[in-house]
């Protein structure tokens, strides 16, 4: 597993510190990452993590410290010097020409000629000897923009090793794929590890670390709280060391009491601007005292399925049932949505949900701010507005508890609480959540997740929609699986598993259905 | 970082703008040394020209008037994020609406006038900023082609009017008779010397009054009302707009016409306080100094009456400076104003970063995480 023991490490890092403006993004990291293995490294939103290895890979300059590879002390201001030193980075966000090849995308920015195609026919050898080491298969002449996200993701490996990597950083890579995608990637990872190759693995989530990490380093704050063999931690022990402090893992919940039904969806579809269905009949219900999750990867239409519950995208096709009346042959608008009591927090609360630059207190009235209580004759009700922000922020722990203070300012986790606060104390009869905890700490996760159980305790109906499996399984009551656009399942919380959810996010459809 | 350096809010208003308009200043002297006059001298000529006078204060104000409600009509469509170019042939046109109102109904007493001026020239202004706002809206013609457009037809359509239709009988220039004294804004020499002040006679008029109000209101309009808000929220976040309910071709349009109001009250100043007719091209580029005013003033009426001032102090002491150095001639002092407007507008993040490394590095100490 690990190299020889007298070998220096692959990477080290020496008293990294590195300032924005006030913020201390990371404080005196010291790292060493040895030759063969795979390290993660894991801490919350905001830990440092990102900053650390763009700064390896060249995207920030230190303000201090050293770097070391093999034991040599390199400098590296720009990716370009990162590359040369065997370090390779496959982004979170891919960064792949869509419309060209897997072959030409390897190729880019190092086709070696001024003539295209020795380049070409070079890559071309080399990459078939890549996938005979590796396993590492890829149609070459396939255009990026045909391939399933898995294979994006292999393509972009491909493009660091093709440039020499030794060092593999991956930031965050099993966010846009199916558990049996990541599980795939994973056994990708072994294999390189087995090769002699090093990977770093950053990431959130403490299943990955515990799956394939032979060692892991725990940031809080910008600096190194823990580092620690795999084999000798738990994900307890984990999260607490992000954290600082014990946090439950688990949302604690009674068994759901369904009501009446709130909200019956028929035969929904809903198309994008380009005319392309995103949406293909979707069928459901919705009632008092349950919630209901949504899994599937990420754009298989679970954004255009709340868009259109919430009355912000017009369905092409089908129909919304509320208390009696079809809001879709009605066309009942967002705002009249919400004084129905049909409250919505978007997927992406910065680019829907708020307006960054106001302050908080003018946040925490937007979609209400038409309400008798914030206005007073044709003036805002400025004192009823700071007063009502205070109790929110109060009520949802939002800290610091400032209503004049800008919303960007607030870590992400304070700011999902405050539109949460905001939804939820309007007192909706159904709550429409996406991605109840993205960019949310886990400290904030905990709470979120108790307050969401107690407004479906409280006999609201919920509809979360979220792209983190164990978020879904941990609150849903009953779990709708999207792929494609279409529902290809329906599943009781206590029949599903990891597994059974995962085949029908990668499109198998439970027996039965159809 | 790459996002604007932020800055503490006395710097941001006060310092930063002073630091760019040195800098315009100093450029300006520089040229005004390699044509060959003295920057000293020609400093103080336009100091005095404009403020060293009640004279010089008088013009400079009356023409800030202008200023003022072109800046007022920039800043209210930017907040909802539209950048209206077209303030000129809305304040043309509106001048048109407030100049039939003094032509037809000259006879009536003043305080029935003026309303009645005022509401013509907004919406005349409205009217025209109406069509580039609607096609935004529901077709998404982009407002800076549209508003400069409409500018070229508003200017080719007043010319027509003035030319065939509004000159009086006999006369060789395009312009109209002459408004019924009792359509006239009181000057401001007059109404003080009711109260027993003398001030020079000038154009300085109410009608400045009359934009100081209108800065009050686009300030309670904007912060203060719902409106207002469903506004800012268009213009920071259209998709965040959508999802709060807002609908933003709505907001797009009230905003423009609100904007083209503005714009439109410019005749009330140039039209009712100074040349008393409709003479052909009266805004004279006041609406796109109104860019620079708005862009200046932060898009804040309060910074927008300061900026506006001090465009009108280089309006009338460019003038003053053309007029005593013979060197510096009318494009010069073009040249001048240009320097300020690429200073305080295009390159406003010019000082920025330095400023901001120089504060931060100044209060270090206590810098807190």
């Amino acid at each position: 597993m690990s190299g020889e023991p007298d070998a220096p490490p692959a990477l080290e890092l020496r008293g990294i510190d590195k300032r924005f403006g006030a913020v201390h993004a990371n404080r005196a990291v010291s790292l060493a990452v040895a030759r063969g293995s795979v390290h993660g490294l894991i801490g919350e939103n905001g830990a440092g993590k990102s900053t650390l290895m763009n700064i390896v890979y060249g995207f920030h300059p230190a303000d201090a410290g050293e770097i070391f590879v093999r034991g040599r002390r390199v400098h590296i201001h720009r990716p370009h010097d990162a590359i040369a030193a065997g370090i390779g980075m496959v982004h979170q966000h891919f960064m792949l020409v869509e419309n060209f090849t897997v072959l030409e995308n390897v190729v880019l920015g190092v086709e070696g000629s001024r003539l295209l195609a020795g380049g070409l026919a070079r890559a071309r050898t080399e990459l078939e000897r890549l996938a005979r080491d590796h396993g590492l298969e890829v149609p070459h002449d396939a255009t990026i923009e045909n391939l399933p996200v898995g294979l994006q993701q292999r393509v972009e490996i491909l493009k660091a090793l093709f440039r020499g990597a030794e060092i593999l950083i991956l930031d965050e890579p099993t966010a846009v794929l199916t558990p049996q995608e990541a599980d795939a990637l994973f056994r990708m990872l072994g294999q390189l590890r087995a090769q002699g190759k090093t990977v770093i693995l950053v990431t959130h989530k403490l299943r990955e670390i515990m799956a394939i990490t032979d060692r892991v380093t725990v940031m809080r704050q910008g600096a190194v709280v823990a580092e620690v063999d795999t084999r000798a931690t738990s994900p307890r022990d984990l999260a607490e060391k992000m954290v600082g402090r014990a946090v439950l893992l688990q949302v604690e919940k009674k068994a759901a009491q369904p009501g009446e039904v709130l909200l019956k969806v028929n035969d929904l579809e809903v198309r994008d601007r380009f005319g392309v269905s995103r949406v293909k009949g979707a069928s459901f219900e919705l009632r008092a005292g349950e919630i209901v999750g949504v899994a599937g990867v990420s754009g298989n239409g679970q954004s255009e399925l709340l868009e259109a519950l919430a009355g912000i995208r017009a369905p092409s096709r089908g129909e919304i049932w509320w208390a009696g009346r079809d809001l879709v042959r009605e066309s009942v608008g967002a705002r009249e949505r919400r004084i129905l009591g049909l409250a919505h927090v978007p997927e992406d609360r910065l680019r829907m949900g708020v307006v960054a630059k106001f302050s908080a207190q003018e946040n925490a009235i937007l979609g209400y701010h038409n309400d008798s209580t914030y206005n007073r004759g044709w003036l805002l009700n400025r004192a009823a507005i700071f007063a009502d922000c205070e109790k929110k922020m109060a009520d949802f722990d939002v800290r610091p508890p400032n209503p004049r203070l800008r919303f960007s300012g607030f870590s992400g986790g304070n700011q999902q609480k405050l539109v949460l606060a905001r939804e939820i104390e309007h007192e909706p009869r159904v709550l429409l959540v996406g991605q109840p905890t993205r960019g949310v700490d886990i400290g904030a996760i905990e709470f979120i997740h108790r307050r969401l159980v107690a407004l479906r305790d409280a006999g609201k109906a919920l509809l979360v929609v979220s792209v983190e499996l164990d978020e879904i399984l941990g609150l849903a009551d009953r779990i709708l699986v999207m792929a494609g656009g279409e529902i290809v399942g329906e599943v009781p919380r206590a029949e599903a598993t990891e597994e059974k959810i995962g085949l029908m996010m990668a499109g198998v459809r439970e027996e039965g259905r159809r | 970082m790459s996002a604007p350096a932020k800055l503490p809010r006395w710097t941001e208003f006060g310092l930063l703008p002073a630091i760019n308009l040195v800098a315009a200043l100093l450029l300006s002297g520089v040229i005004v040394k390699l044509i060959g006059e003295s920057p000293w001298a020609a400093l103080k000529l336009m100091l005095d020209g404009s403020l060293g006078s009640q004279d010089g204060i008088g013009y400079t104000l009356y023409y800030a008037t202008n200023f003022i409600f072109t800046g007022l009509a920039v800043a209210v469509a930017y907040h909802a994020g539209l950048f209206n170019i077209g303030a000129e042939g809305q304040a043309y046109v509106g001048g048109l609406g407030a100049g039939l109102v003094c032509l037809g109904l000259g006879d009536w007493p003043f305080w029935a006038v003026l309303p009645l001026a005022v509401a013509a020239g907004a919406v005349f202004g409205a009217a025209w900023a109406f069509i580039p706002a609607w096609l935004q809206a529901k077709r998404g013609s982009h407002i800076v082609i549209t508003t400069i457009m409409f500018n070229f037809i508003g200017s080719a359509l007043m010319t027509y009017l003035l030319v065939n239709v509004l000159i009086k009988p006999g006369q060789q220039s395009p312009e109209t008779r002459e408004f019924a004294p009792n359509a006239f804004m009181p000057a401001i020499h007059e109404l003080l010397a009711k109260v027993g002040i003398t001030f020079a006679p000038t154009p300085f008029n109410f009608a400045f009054v009359l934009a100081l109000a209108a800065a009050a209101f686009v300030w309670v309009f904007v912060w203060r009302t719902r409106w207002g808000y469903a506004l800012r929220v268009v213009g920071e976040n259209p998709a965040a707009a959508v999802y709060a309910g807002i609908r933003p071709p709505r907001v797009i349009v009230g905003a423009m016409l609100l904007s083209g109001a503005l714009a439109g009250c410019l005749g009330l100043n140039e039209l009712m306080g100074s040349q008393h007719r409709i003479v052909i091209d009266f805004p004279g580029g006041a609406g796109f100094v109104g860019i620079a005013v708005a862009l200046m003033g932060r898009n804040h009426p309060v910074g927008i009456v300061i900026a506006a001032v001090l465009f009108g102090a280089l309006a009338q002491g460019g003038s003053q400076l053309s007029f005593d150095m013979p060197k510096i001639n009318r494009d010069m002092v073009v040249v001048i104003q240009g320097l300020v407007i690429l200073f305080c507008g295009a390159l406003e993040n010019l000082f920025r970063a330095p400023l901001a490394l120089l504060l931060a590095r100044r209060r270090k100490p206590d810098a807190g995480d």
